[in-house]
């Protein structure tokens, strides 16, 4: 009964969208109040009708109701409760459930806190919104329908993969969604832009705190799996340039470009048709990147389903709005009034810069991922397109972008005087030489790139420190003013200069793990020591235990530096035998922002087993790094200007909308 | 560990079984201590070889972080080539002659790889040069109000006739 009640209600859902869809866009063209009124309704509605089917859903598999095939398929009843629950989006069906259930998640925020919005953008916006909708509810029913009953019920289910058995399934594709979909709100903030032909500095505004929000799920989500892949896939690499990996990278960068020009064009008035295109862009990536996932195109462990059928509905619905999108934009965007003055030097040309680098490198991600499947598709011929190719092209292209980073926040607006920036991040940069020798010294006849890496991310994080340093005049006001002057600064310019610190952090980390990491791979036997750096192990025996769904193999090791115990670490093997499946768990044992990494291999016959262990030199700051880049990011979000657009309700009267830019 | 040889020898007898079953579940690791050469310099050389091959049952790993029974062969293969006295190069060539372009990670040069290897320097030639046309007409545009053209010389006259007012009113 309840499966039924979640399909009932994803169909209602359905019908709701396709009112959605056409009452307020009639409504906003013929100026009527009461049509676009339906629109507000219908968003909160949908959501709640989404949330009974998703809670339906996730009621089957906490039962473990195997007359449900979806249940049956990926659930076990003796799998741990939170597994149970993560289960839900642990495959196809239910993952696209998941999808949609953000979708209308954030369509019903609009429709609940845009209430300063003009009614006509608000009414475009939502039924935007819901074609979108309406397309993945209708892929959902008619192809991926998680709610099918088996008859006669199983008595029990086949269980999940034992990969995604994991902490990581809990977070991950939840942020990852709340990033990709959440880019939808941009995508229907610039088409209801392009069906009303104008676009002001106002629009700009209620678009940047979706966007903003939106990125920093993602760069969340992407960090997470980052992690996620780090310790459980057993080799310790942390971004494989794998085509799934890819599929995410691309909205990131491209959301990146987005927030970046859509500042240009609050403060400037300027790149408006660029960040329309933009917006449109980034969410045609994220569906491309849910098309390259969900369809099958791809085979890895994220593909759960591999069904053609699902894959030519989904690349109509990306035909649909990629193209569509496009087209109206080629359409509709000569109608929109181009902005204003523009001068190289200056904070806007920085910006720029900054997109036009951000864009260049998402090409580089976007070619070296589908050239492979389309040269295949067209001669036949097969090639791979790996690390060391995106080492060479992506590399460089980030590298001089992260060079003009410092650059950008310290380079005023409309005209600006390189030279004197320039002065002002001689400290910035003398630090970040010192440290670039520092590390040549340290680390003799080592490799020649890494001390620039570290150098450059160093020069990143102290040029975000030099500009809250000269926007509040430490050094050159009296420290009392200083403080004031710092306290009044807009917290977007603190988020600005944390994100890019954040930024810094992750690449000190990525240089490091890659370039200064230790690895020992051999044969252990018990009592046996094997060091690393200046730890060593010692391998005490292996034991075995019994888990709730899983049997393991459990090694001990005692880890001493100097010959005081540091920890243990008990890296295991675990077998499944419901899926006759098994998965390596590896041990981590973090010093400071440096882990110990032990993944065990196949054992011997005499009584000896093979470990691979490393030492991962500042591996958690490429994570930790992200981190701070969110924080930096909500930092800029709770900014009061931000606010008068974004997703908060009001409890004065709202505030004039169209407020002067600075 | 204090444990006697027999009562190790009952451990692993207790093992033994959940040995067999990853065994048989298990595929075999990333490289095995039983591959590496003795040589460190070779050694250093293979696994360099290793991480710009790919094993083509799998999904964009190289050889050297896969676990597939066919990356080991291919490990194994290249550390055989290079104790034959093979130049990286012609690993590499040895391995594509027998497997295509597939195995190399970082596809070749050439006709069929030029839109891969020259895309995005296009793409950001074409940037560049879109963005000094849009600066070049946006500097110069008459009907933009921030740049107003220049002002004739009637106007410099009367405008500095103003400003002369302007001081006298003000009592300078």
């Amino acid at each position: 009964m309840i499966a039924e009640i979640g399909h009932y209600a994803l169909v209602l859902a359905l019908g709701l969208a396709l009112i959605q869809s056409v009452v307020p866009a009639v409504g906003a063209w013929r100026r009527d109040s009461t049509l676009m009124g339906v629109a507000g309704a219908t968003a909160l509605a949908q959501f709640a009708f989404v949330a009974v089917s998703f809670a339906a859903l996730t009621a089957c598999y906490a039962t473990s109701d195997f007359s449900v095939a979806n249940v049956f398929e990926n659930s076990h009843s003796a799998m741990p409760e939170i597994y149970k629950f993560t289960s839900v989006w642990g495959n196809h069906e239910g993952s696209m459930l998941l999808w949609v259930l953000i979708l209308s998640l954030f369509g019903a925020l609009v429709a609940a806190f845009g209430r300063n919005l003009p009614a006509t953008l608000k009414a475009n916006v939502l039924a935007v919104q819901s074609w979108i909708a309406a397309t993945f509810y209708l892929f959902i029913l008619v192809t991926s329908n998680p709610f099918l009953r088996l008859s006669p019920a199983p008595y029990e289910g086949r269980d999940l993969n034992p990969i995604l058995q994991d902490f990581g399934l809990a977070v991950h594709p939840p942020l990852l969604y709340l990033g990709y979909v959440g880019f939808s709100i941009s995508f229907s903030f610039a088409v209801a832009a392009l069906i009303e032909g104008r676009i002001d500095a106002a629009w700009a505004r209620w678009v940047r705190p979706w966007t903003l929000a939106a990125w920093m799920c993602l760069t969340l989500g992407i960090a997470m799996g980052s992690y996620w892949a780090y310790y459980e896939l057993g080799w310790g690499g942390f971004w494989f340039w794998d085509p799934v990996e890819n599929a995410s990278l691309m909205p990131w960068i491209a959301g990146t470009a987005l927030l970046h020009s859509a500042v240009v064009m609050e403060k400037r008035n300027a790149l408006k048709v660029w960040t329309i295109l933009l917006a449109i862009l980034t969410f045609s990536l994220s569906l491309i990147g849910t098309f390259l996932v969900r369809s099958g195109v791809l085979t890895s462990v994220h593909t759960f389903a591999s069904d053609p059928t699902r894959g030519v509905f989904i690349l109509a619905i990306l035909v649909l709005f990629i193209g569509g999108g496009l087209a109206l934009y080629a359409w509709r965007a000569p109608v929109l009034k181009q902005g204003g003055l523009f001068a190289p030097i200056s904070r806007e040309g920085a910006l720029v810069f900054n997109n036009l680098f951000l864009t260049a490198a998402c090409a580089t991600v976007f070619i070296g991922t589908l050239y492979p499947l389309a040269l295949e598709a067209l001669t036949g011929e097969k090639i791979s397109v790996g690390a060391p190719f995106f080492d060479l092209t992506f590399g460089p292209l980030f590298a001089i972008l992260l060079l003009i980073v410092p650059f950008g926040p310290l380079m005023p607006w409309k005209r600006g005087d390189l030279l004197g920036v320039a002065q002002r991040l001689v400290g910035a940069a003398a630090i970040a030489a010192i440290v670039i020798a520092g590390v040549f010294a340290a680390t003799e006849r080592g490799p020649v790139l890494a001390p620039f890496g570290i150098g450059l991310a160093v020069f990143v994080m102290t040029g975000a420190v030099t500009d809250l340093i000269e926007r509040s005049g430490f050094f050159r006001l009296p420290l009392r003013t200083a403080l004031q002057r710092a306290r009044g600064l807009p917290r977007s310019a603190f988020g600005t200069a944390v994100a890019h610190f954040g930024l810094g952090i992750t690449l000190i980390g990525i240089v490091c793990a890659s370039t200064w990491g230790a690895e020992r791979i051999v044969m252990i036997k018990p009592e046996q020591t094997v060091s690393i750096r200046s730890y060593d192990l010692t391998f005490d025996g292996m034991v075995t235990r019994q888990g709730p769904n899983y049997r393991e193999l459990v090694a001990k090791f005692t880890v001493r530096e100097g010959g005081v115990i540091i920890g243990t670490m008990e890296p295991s093997k675990r077998s499944f035998p419901s899926r006759q499946s098994s998965t390596t768990e590896a041990a981590l044992l973090s010093r400071g922002a440096s882990q110990l990494y032990l993944s065990l291999g196949d054992p011997g016959d005499d009584g000896s087993i093979a470990i691979r262990l490393y030492h991962k030199p500042l591996v958690l700051l490429i994570w930790l790094g992200a981190l701070v880049m969110f924080l930096g990011g909500g930092l800029s979000l709770s900014d009061r200007r931000l606010r008068i657009g974004a997703p908060k309700p009001a409890r004065k009267p709202a505030k004039p909308v169209l407020q002067p830019a600075e | 560990m204090a444990h006697g040889a027999t009562s190790k020898a009952v451990r692993w007898l207790r093992l033994l079984p959940i040995l067999l079953m990853l065994a048989a579940t298990m595929p075999a690791h990333a490289v095995q201590p039983d591959e590496m050469l003795s040589d460190p310099a070779l050694e250093a050389r293979a696994r360099e070889l290793s991480r710009e091959l790919r094993c083509m049952v799998c999904q964009n790993q190289s050889i050297d972080d896969s676990e597939a029974p066919l990356a080991r062969d291919l490990r194994l293969l290249v550390r055989e080539r290079l104790k034959a006295g093979d130049s990286d190069r012609q690993v590499l060539d040895f391995l594509t002659a027998r497997y295509g372009d597939f195995v190399l990670l970082k596809p070749r040069f050439g006709w069929d790889t030029a839109v891969l290897w020259l895309g995005p320097g296009v793409v950001l030639l074409f940037g560049v040069l879109g963005l000094a046309n849009l600066v070049r007409r946006r500097s110069h545009r008459a009907d933009d109000p921030e740049a107003a053209p220049p002002l004739t010389d009637d106007e410099r006259a009367r405008l500095a006739e103003l400003l002369d007012q302007g001081e006298k009113s003000t009592g300078r």
